[in-house]
């Protein structure tokens, strides 16, 4: 993943808000990069724009050799769909459906058979220990187990790319560490990881950290492949 | 699971926020429905009544009061036979066809019937052309269907469908279909009335009218045996619909001065006219339905879509392409719709069928087309109502997922 000159500008009438200074970046596959910096320095803008879901003002993304942003809308959602799976720091779990529902909806969308939308989500849900609580509705749910259903539902796809926007924010230090050795697992399956996140200890299992502040990249004693311009 | 199974289920869990609306449609169909049944049924029973008719214009005694059309010969009032050929004579335009009737209450073969006498066509004819004139002159571009006699066709049975015949002879007599089946009687057989002998020329098919319990003979005859004289009770005029409307009944009336002059319209311009009502009344349901059904509709789709802005965003980060998006909100209108139509075309035709007989003294049944027109007309409505909350939607900026709350 090679981001080009890129930045984001949010514009609200008069005023604009530099989200993200022009930046340049480079993200080989199976890396683990950590993202930290302080609130408000650019780190959900970074990902949602890796994550070919909102648009930078400037630059281009490429991904395998792909400007995603010049793709049509409908090839990002199937880009989104093939190769990336998000974990938000809100589980963001859809209520109204059960554990191994919100576990079929990425099989779903992608035209999976049922059968194998169910077997799936089966061993899925078994791999991050839930295989207790398939039936369960999210609210019913800790929100540590909350969490790994949204891991599990991320994996459904098998996604080369994870992008993680504080996947430990919500959670206690017990289950912040089981999800953090999941994480590294799906890292050392061959996934590249990007996680942003302003907790230091979940950033030390990452393979490099990137900072962010008030919209610009830092570089951090253990990079070599960051350029800022 | 698909689209729909998400769409089910996000319905199941909050099956009230949708209710409004839902109930909103469903009413108005049903009112759309129970009115609209009621008004076909009334229109079918219009034209029901016109088609067994056939005659559209009645003479009758100046002192008759007419409370059935149907039975209008039922009464004990006359007038004198000579008006047929004074009508006759009078060559009047539009007047197609005329067919005076006697009636008279009578016990023949054990059995109550009403004996009415007819005159067939043949013989206005040959007065006609004792006149040296052709009968009734044919109106030039004269499209109403009028149910005549013709030379053609002159098999009795042509009786029941047309109420005119165009021969019956002396001793011939006509059985209606629920007379013949109480006395056994078939054609051919020999059957007493007043004293004397007939023979059955046929029996009817059964019409739904009076005139299956009738028994039917020559006029001539039921004069003498009733020894009434030279009279008839009505005569039945098939006029051309348009000269009827267009001053035939003024010159009827100044030609035959001691008579009363009846048209259908008289008799069913109420029924009409409350069908008219109906359909006005079924058009501002349906307005109601596309504005308060529609309103209502659209404004609770687009609270479910502020309401639901993470899921949707969460939906597209997964891969939920924008048509997918649109079609979550556009399905769930669909099944609204369906629920709705089917829900209110019940209800609609539970209510016609015990109001029907109510307000329009007329038996309703459900109608299975109106089912189709009031689901497609439902479904249409919130489809169209959703459309713009579904687009919009689909253009949120999915980033929202990433929001802490
Ligand atoms: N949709 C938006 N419209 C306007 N400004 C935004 C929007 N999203 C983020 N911002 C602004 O961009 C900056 C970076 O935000 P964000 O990427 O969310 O930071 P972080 O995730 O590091 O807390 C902030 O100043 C924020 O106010
Ligand atoms: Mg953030």
């Amino acid at each position: 993943m090679h981001l080009e000159s890129v930045s984001k500008i949010y514009k609200k009438k008069e005023s604009e808000v530099i989200a993200l200074h022009t930046t340049t970046l480079d993200i080989p596959r199976g890396d683990f990069v950590a993202i930290i910096g302080p609130s408000g320095s650019g780190k959900t803008t970074l990902l949602s724009m890796l994550g070919a879901m909102s648009a930078p003002s400037k630059g281009k993304i490429w991904l395998d050799g792909e400007s995603i942003y010049d793709l049509p809308i409908e090839q990002r959602a199937q880009l989104r769909q093939e190769k990336i799976g998000f974990v938000f720091q809100t589980f963001n779990l859809i209520p109204y459906l059960t554990a191994i529902e919100n576990v079929q909806i990425p099989l779903a969308l992608a035209k999976a058979s049922v059968e194998r939308q169910k077997q799936c989500a089966e061993e899925l849900l078994d791999k991050v220990g839930l295989s207790d609580r398939m039936n369960h509705k999210p609210d019913e749910l800790s929100v540590g187990q909350q969490q790994r259903v949204a891991l599990a539902r991320m994996l459904a796809n098998d996604p080369a790319i994870i992008l993680a926007d504080e996947p430990t924010g919500n959670l206690d230090p017990d289950t912040k560490d089981q999800v953090m050795s999941y994480l590294e697992e799906f890292n050392q399956e061959g996934r590249t990881i990007i996680m942003v996140t302003h907790d230091l200890s979940a950033a030390k299992c990452a393979k490099r950290i990137l900072k962010l502040s008030e919209g610009g990249v830092c570089p951090d004693e253990s990079n070599h492949i960051l350029k800022t311009a | 699971m698909n689209l729909r199974t998400i769409v089910w289920k996000e319905m199941r869990e909050r099956p009230t926020a949708m209710f409004v609306s839902l109930l909103a449609v469903m009413l108005s169909v049903t009112a759309l429905v129970a009115i609209r049944n009621v008004a076909v049924f009334s229109e079918i029973e219009v034209a029901d009544k016109l088609d067994k008719l056939g005659a559209n214009v009645l003479i009758l005694p100046k002192e008759a009061s007419l409370q059935d059309y149907y039975a209008a010969d039922m009464q004990s009032e006359t007038i004198p036979e000579e008006i047929v050929s004074e009508l006759v004579f009078a060559q009047m335009t539009g007047v197609e066809a005329i067919a005076p009737k006697l009636c008279i209450p009578a016990t023949i073969h054990d059995q109550k019937t009403t004996l009415t006498g007819i005159l067939p066509q043949s013989e206005i004819q040959k007065m006609a052309s004792w006149q040296g004139g052709v009968l009734f002159k044919k109106h030039e571009g004269c499209k109403a269907k009028i149910n005549l006699a013709n030379e053609k066709d002159d098999s009795p049975e042509a009786l029941a469908k047309r109420r005119t015949l165009q021969n019956l002879g002396d001793k011939d007599v006509i059985l209606g279909a629920e007379y013949a089946e109480a006395t056994g009687l078939k054609q051919g057989d020999k059957i007493q009335i007043l004293g004397e002998e007939f023979s059955v020329l046929t029996v009817l098919d059964a019409t739904g009218t009076v005139d299956d319990s009738r028994v039917f003979a020559h006029l001539h005859n039921v004069q003498d045996l009733s020894k009434s004289g030279e009279v008839v009770n009505v005569i039945e005029v098939m006029g051309c619909c348009k000269d009827v409307a267009n001053g035939l009944i003024g010159k009827l009336q100044s030609l035959l001065p001691d008579t009363k002059i009846m048209t259908i319209a008289n008799v069913v311009k109420t029924q009409i006219s409350v069908n008219q009502m109906m359909t006005n009344i079924s058009y501002m349901f349906l307005t109601i339905l596309v504005v308060i059904g529609g309103a209502s509709m659209a404004s609770s789709t687009f609270s479910n879509v502020i309401e639901r802005r993470r899921e949707i965003g969460t939906l597209m980060a997964l891969g939920a392409s924008p048509k997918f998006v649109t079609n979550l909100f556009l399905v769930k209108a669909v099944l609204l719709g369906l629920a709705g139509g089917i829900g209110g075309y019940v209800l609609g035709s539970v209510l016609a069928y015990f109001l029907g007989p109510y307000f329009a003294d007329i038996s309703v049944y459900p109608l299975p087309s109106l089912m189709l027109i009031a689901t497609g007309t439902a479904v249409f409505v919130t489809l169209i109502a959703s459309y713009i909350p579904a687009r919009r939607a689909a253009n949120l900026d999915p980033c929202i997922c990433f929001k802490e709350v």
